[in-house]
Formats: C-alpha cells, structure tokens, sequence
C-alpha cells in the first residue's frame, strides 16, 4: 500500500509538523520569556493536533493539558520570581551551538534514514511486540483501551516507578520552595474588586465542570482515550484555577497543604498495595488475574458492568480500576502541592540583578 | 520512493529536537535553558509516536470490524493489506509508544518543575538566573573570601 498517496491526513500532518516548526523557530528567537512560554503553550496545543493524526489520541489528551495547562502556569510562576527577559548576546556567541546542533542533527538524520519507511505495518516495532499487545488484549484483559490496559496492566510496574519519579519530583519541588504559602506571608493586599465579577461567577461555573470532566476522563480510560494521568492534571488544573482567581489563601484552606501531601502519598501506597494484594492471593506483584481469591470472585454479581454474558476480567478490570486510582491521587495531589510551592513562594529577592 | 518524502516526519521531528538543543546551547538563561529542555523531550516523545503509526490504521482501542467506522477503514486500506496487518479486521496503530511516551509527558513536567525550583532557588541566592552573572558572582565572593586554611 502505497503510503503517501492514499493517505489522506498525511498533508495534515505536514501542515501541523511546519507550525510546529514555525512556533519552534520562534521561542528559539525570541529574547523574552513571557512569550517563549506562551509559544510554548501554543506548541503543546498544535502538537496534541499533530498528535491526533498520529493515532494517538491518549497522548494528545496527556500533551494538551499538561503541556498547555500545568507547565505553563509552572514556568509563568517561575517567571514571576525572575526576570522577564534573557540578556541579550552577541551574535557570534550563539556560533558553536549552531555548528554543534546541525554536526547533531546531521548524524542523526542520516541515521533515521536507515529506519523503515513512515507507517510501515511491516517494520519491527509494528509487527510484533506492538501487534501481540493488540492481539492479545480483548482475550487477557478485556478492555476496549489497549493503551490503557498496556499501561495499567502489562506494564504495570513501569507505570508504578513513573508515579513514584512524579512523587520523588514533588518532594523535591516542595523541599527547595516549601510545602506553600508561609505563615510570615503578608495578608493579601484587599479583597479582589468589584471588577473582577466576570472572572469569579466564570470560575464558580467552570471548576465543577473541569471537575466532573476529569471525573469522565478517569473512569471512561478503559474504554476510550483518558486515564490517571490526564485526569490528575484536569484536577490540578482546576484547583490551580480556584487559586488564580480566589487567592492561594483561600484556595490553601480549602484543600490544606497536609491533605496535598498525605493524598501524594497514598496514590503511590494504593498502586503498590494492589501489587502486595496480588501477591498475597499467590500471583505476582501486580498479577490483577490474582487480585481476588476465588472465592471473593465468585461472590462479584455477573451484571456489575453491564453487558452479562461477556468475557469477566474482574481482577483486571478492578484491579486497572484501583491503580488508575492511585496514579489519579498521586498526579493530582503532586501537580498542586509544585504550584503551591511556586506561587507561595515570598518575594524577597534582593534587587542586584536586572 | 524517495527518502526525503516516506522519511520526512522523522527529518522534520529531528529539527523540532535540535531546534530544542539549541535553545539549551545558546542561552545562559536558566529558565529559557529548562524551555529548551522541555522542547527537547517532547519532540523525541513525537519521534517515538511516528515510529508507531500504522498507515491506514487507527487509534488503539477496539472497535468492531463490521461497525461503520470499521468498515470505512478497511475500504480505504484494502481486503488484503487489512487481512494481513489488521487485528480482527481493522488496522490499529502500535499501542505501546504511546503508553511510554505519555507516561514520559506527566514525568517531563515533574522534572521541569524540579528545574524550575533550582533556578528560583539560584534567583534568591544570586539575584539573577543567567549562568555565567551567577559564575561571575561566585568567583567574585571566591576571591574576596580568600584562598582557604
């Protein structure tokens, strides 16, 4: 099958590979930081486009909200404590990283080069390990998802170490800023003005439907795109909203920073627990076939999911179901304790710098 | 066929990638470098996600083959390329770069946060987050604290 000729979304695919370039070139260009991390904002959303041409519409999901949402206000909150712009250099500085980077990509496309053609269903990574996954899922696992039951259920540890990097980053976030507002922080300066009526009736509105939608993204993962992570960071999100427009004040007495840190915690301790469970019934760590006993099993009602009749996982489904849960938690909690430890960070920056 | 064309995704995702690499080589300025950085790991995420697709495919979850959806797809590709590349009669992109690279995405943040928080860090210490004012600033308090006992 020839490719580029019948492939219909490959000019698509073109079109959003030179904005990605484009955008590209500009953060690269440009002197001020304000703008290379809008531009940046703006790279996440067109890539999470090119993305869904790909066919990979739970990475698209995961790029646009965390590329577009949460390390936006990150890199935003970092500039706030620095200066907006970068010092401007001589041109002949910027000499040896341009020869060093082309001497880079020079070897590195002649080395692609070697690769299979583009959409090759024949070449070494289409052909078996992925294809045995595809194959093998609707009869082992059960869920419509293959890229969740991949990665819940197959490469289930690795995605117990990816939560654990995510908490250890978390730690180390809120060991160097602390764990949010101080208590030596100023009252904030007045209750936000009548003008910011929009802003606040706006919000009420739209946090409990970030909420709820995070909510869909989670329990739906199994069945279309979505999961924990994504859905962590749509929680984030939200509350990372309820701060911009309430006060970190208010926000930080609502969710307080101990529950942050105890919730971190306990999505890593849930994902681990349903390994230990496993084992316990005599599987391996994170065996979901072992999650109940079979007696326990035997107990679940044939019609819990709907659909009697059907092929039953019920360790798989419960135990995806449990370790989603986890990487939620973990996601959710670690993402708003980071923004905690940048926006309440005082600024006492002595003023030497520019 | 010509390898400018059936290659150009990985061609143009390798610019993305050195476009990034540059960023982190030219500038002294913390916060553009972890830009840089940032750019970087994403764009080597997309090289992953092009090695995966499949033409003719599609998205990784399961739909049935005599559905509409199914049976448009399997039009479009052929009887023959679907019985022999398809699973149950539908072509489906590789699933497994997808479930690493959107793993490294959540990760790359974290790690971007970290980053982050040093250079705020070196802010307060130094008052300023370009590397070579902050290098200036420690030879100086070097030479000023004298050689040591």
């Amino acid at each position: 099958m020839n490719l580029i000729a019948t492939e219909a979304s490959f000019a698509l695919n073109l079109a959003l590979l030179a904005m990605l370039i484009a955008v590209g070139f500009a953060v690269a260009r440009t002197r001020s930081l304000l703008a290379a991390i809008l531009l940046m904002g703006v790279y996440s959303l067109v890539s999470a486009a090119w993305l869904i041409v790909m066919d990979a519409p739970d990475v698209a999901f995961t790029e646009a909200v965390v590329g577009g949402g949460v390390s936006t206000i990150i890199l935003l909150g970092a500039i706030l404590l620095a200066r907006g712009t970068t010092v401007r250099h001589d041109w002949r500085r910027s000499i040896a990283p341009a020869m060093l980077v082309l001497a880079v990509g020079g070897l590195l496309a002649y080395a692609v080069l070697g690769l299979p053609e583009f959409g090759d269903p024949a070449s070494p990574a289409n052909a078996h390990v992925g294809r045995s996954y595809l194959l093998e899922t609707p009869g082992e696992i059960g869920v419509p998802n293959v890229v969740t039951a991949v990665l819940a259920s197959y490469r289930g540890f690795d995605t117990l170490g990816e939560a654990v990097v995510i908490l250890a980053a978390g730690i180390g976030v809120a060991l160097m800023l602390g764990f949010g507002p101080r208590s030596s922080l100023p009252p904030p300066p007045v209750a936000l003005g009548d003008h910011h009526v929009v802003l606040r009736v706006t919000a009420k509105l739209l946090i409990p439907l970030v909420t709820l939608f995070a909510f869909y993204v989670q329990f739906h993962g199994d069945l279309g795109a979505g999961g924990g992570f994504q859905a962590g960071v749509i929680v984030a999100v939200a509350v990372i909203l309820h701060s911009l427009v309430f006060g970190l004040r208010g926000t930080s007495a609502a969710i307080p920073i101990a529950l942050v840190r105890g919730v971190a915690a306990l999505g890593v301790l849930i994902f681990a627990g349903v390994g230990v469970v496993c084992m316990a019934n005599g599987g391996n760590f994170l065996d979901y076939d072992r999650l109940f006993s079979p007696g326990v099993e035997a107990m679940i009602p044939e019609g819990l999911l709907g659909d009697p009749g059907h092929a039953h996982h019920w360790g798989q489904h419960f135990g995806i179901f449990f370790i989603e849960l986890g990487v939620l938690l973990t996601v959710a909690a670690t993402m708003i304790a980071m923004f905690y430890g940048f926006a309440g960070r005082v600024v006492d920056v002595p003023e030497t710098g520019r | 066929m010509n390898p400018a064309l059936t290659h150009l995704n990985y061609l143009v995702v390798i610019v993305l990638m050195m476009t990034g690499l540059f960023i982190v080589f030219s500038t002294a300025n913390l916060i553009k470098r972890m830009i840089g950085v940032a750019m970087f790991q994403t764009s080597t995420g997309f090289f992953f996600i092009s090695l995966a697709k499949v033409s003719g495919g599609t998205a990784a979850i399961t739909i049935d083959a005599a559905s509409k959806e199914g049976r448009v797809l399997a039009a479009e590709a052929g009887a023959a390329y679907v019985q022999q590349f398809g699973v149950d009669g539908v072509v489906y992109s590789n699933p497994l770069p997808h479930v690493l690279i959107l793993t490294a995405i959540v990760v790359g943040v974290a790690t971007l946060s970290v980053g982050l928080a040093i250079a705020v860090r070196l802010r307060e210490a130094y008052g300023t987050v370009e590397a070579d004012e902050i290098e200036a600033i420690s030879r100086k308090d070097a030479v000023q604290a004298g050689p040591a006992p």
